[in-house]
């Protein structure tokens, strides 16, 4: 175990690194991800087309692809930006389908005779959105946004293990390949640092889900 | 877990399963059933009300507007594209005109790589759906405390990241003196394999319990009234009606493990398709070609796949309401 207590401050440098990949990527996807959700539930065609494509392509997608698609592909349309910024905005890319996917299916689980209340009492389009519909719509989307969120603290590991350098991934690999530790304690340590990042989210999100719980 | 079905409960966790099964499988149809507006009409949502003539006049002005800028931002994109010369003979030739030296190379390489990817796809869906329903159905059958140690396991493996698995596989193992290179095949396709396994049969594990979960209770009551065993009122009874239920969701899964198999391209450790496409990328010198086409094949799968979910859905919800 000593390759993990002797690099345990690469290893504290590399889980807050990862830290702040994931939260980059989850503010990110969630402001794209609404942005995609609104084009795909809003009654303009167009827009609703595209956030239909979006979601098909991006959601079919092995994040792999798009992430080489990123790195090696707009260097190439003059698109610069470190490893770092591309690997974000790839993971935002992806995620923001499966969000856009979470809060529909919480928008589509408010049943349909809330709103036509809402409107028989006389509230107005806005009033009836903001007052009846939305909140309904964001409480039942909090257990499928956080699983897609989990999931991309996730898939953030394979981001780092695409090299944005001094990650957990990559404190993991350097320590391996270039240092000659052993594989076993280091990457021990790596799926610790990982599970120190999962497990709390999944804490987190268990207790926002019994606070917006909605008896139905 | 506020509302919902099971269906929504069983792909937590997944990386991209949840909301397949929810939105387009479960939610959408019988929406769309329940529906009174007359065909062709613009229908009323939750969001808003059928529109009368003023907000169909905006709807109208919208659309106009939002057709103006999507397509002026395609515009943009294609513009710089063919500036930077990524729109040129050279660089798509090899991929789509059959007379460049270069095509008949590519392709086969390509096909090759798409081989590659199926057979660990397959393997690991194989191994997967075997171990899954060995685990979740153990996890169901094993009386109470003696349960937790699989518990445990199940939420490791749950919290572990796909990569670091495959990366966990392929140093760890040799290391340990597991060695793989007496099965067919390169060792790295046995190394993906197992990563995915590992992480996917939890996965499949919790699909196959909130499926039997699921399941009205007299069934298990029934069954075991009438003197089957427990496990024979798993075998028997639960698990064939909790498979139809699950359908959809397990597929969703395969789609992920069949997209989880590049996983592999960024570790080097197995020439499946996008690791060829890089190689590939790399000679020629066209990554956005490559990655597009790659891209494409993936989707065509894919969308294939989810295609196969929804019909089985609906085959499923009809079959069940018969019942």
């Amino acid at each position: 175990m000593e390759a993990v207590t002797e690099n345990l401050g690469l290893f504290g440098r590399g889980y807050l690194l990862s830290l702040q990949l994931c939260l980059w990527g989850l503010a990110g996807s969630l402001l794209l991800g609404t942005l995609v959700a609104a084009c795909r539930v809003s009654p303009v065609p167009p827009l609703r087309a595209f956030g239909t494509a979006w979601v098909g392509v991006v959601r079919n997608c092995p994040l792999t692809v798009v992430l080489f698609a990123f790195a090696f592909g707009l260097p190439e349309v003059g698109v610069n930006g470190s490893y770092w910024w591309l690997g974000i905005a790839a993971l935002v890319v992806y995620t923001s389908a499966f969000v856009c996917e979470a809060l529909r299916s919480g928008i589509n689980a408010v049943p349909a005779g809330q709103a036509e209340a809402a409107r028989a009492i006389g509230l107005t389009f806005t009033q009836s959105l903001r007052s009846v519909v939305l909140p309904q719509a964001f409480r039942s989307s909090v257990p499928p946004v956080g699983s897609v969120l989990i999931a991309m603290i996730k898939n953030s590991a394979v981001v780092g293990a695409f090299g944005v350098g001094r990650d957990l991934f990559s404190v993991g690999n350097s320590l391996t390949s270039a240092q000659g530790y052993a594989a076993l304690p280091v990457l021990t340590g790596v799926a610790v640092g990982y599970l120190l990042l999962t497990l709390p989210a999944g804490g987190a999100l268990a207790a926002v889900e019994r606070k917006v719980a909605i008896a139905r | 877990m506020s509302s919902g079905t099971g269906t929504t409960r069983t792909t937590d966790g997944t990386p991209d399963g949840t909301p397949d099964g929810t939105v387009d499988g479960i939610v959408a149809p019988r929406r769309r059933t329940g529906r009174t507006a007359a065909a062709g009409a613009p229908r009323a949502t939750v969001l808003y009300d059928a529109p009368g003539p003023r907000a169909r006049r905006r709807t109208l002005v919208g659309s106009i507007a939002a057709t103006v800028v999507i397509l002026g931002l395609l515009a943009l994109v294609v513009r710089r594209l063919a500036d930077a010369g990524q729109l040129s003979a050279e660089r798509w030739g090899p991929l789509l005109d059959p007379s460049t030296e270069e095509f008949g190379q590519v392709w086969r390489l390509l096909g090759l790589g798409l081989r590659s990817t199926l057979t660990a796809a397959a393997l690991a869906i194989v191994g997967s759906v075997v171990l899954g329903t060995l685990i979740g159905v153990a996890r169901m059958m094993l009386p109470g405390r003696t349960r937790w140690p699989l518990v445990g396991v199940i939420e490791l493996l749950r919290g572990l990241p796909v990569v670091i698995a495959i990366y966990f596989t392929s140093r760890v193992l040799p290391d340990v003196g597991v060695d793989v290179s007496g099965l067919p095949g390169p060792d790295g396709l046995w190394y993906l394999v197992i990563a995915l396994v590992a992480y996917n049969m939890v996965v499949i594990a919790e699909i196959v319990r909130s499926g039997v979960a699921s399941l009205p209770r007299g069934q298990r009551e029934a069954a075991l009234s009438v003197g089957l065993t427990p496990g024979q009122t798993m075998r028997i009874v639960l698990l064939p009606q909790a498979f139809r239920v699950m359908l959809p969701a397990l597929i969703s899964q395969l789609v992920v493990i069949l997209k989880d198999t590049s996983l592999a391209a960024v570790l080097g450790i197995y020439p499946e398709l996008l690791n060829r496409a890089n190689r590939i990328a790399q000679n020629l010198d066209n990554p956005i070609p490559m990655f597009i086409t790659v891209g494409v094949i993936f989707i065509a799968i894919n969308a294939a796949l989810s295609q196969v979910a929804v019909v089985v859905e609906r085959r499923v919800s009809r079959s069940t309401a018969h019942r």
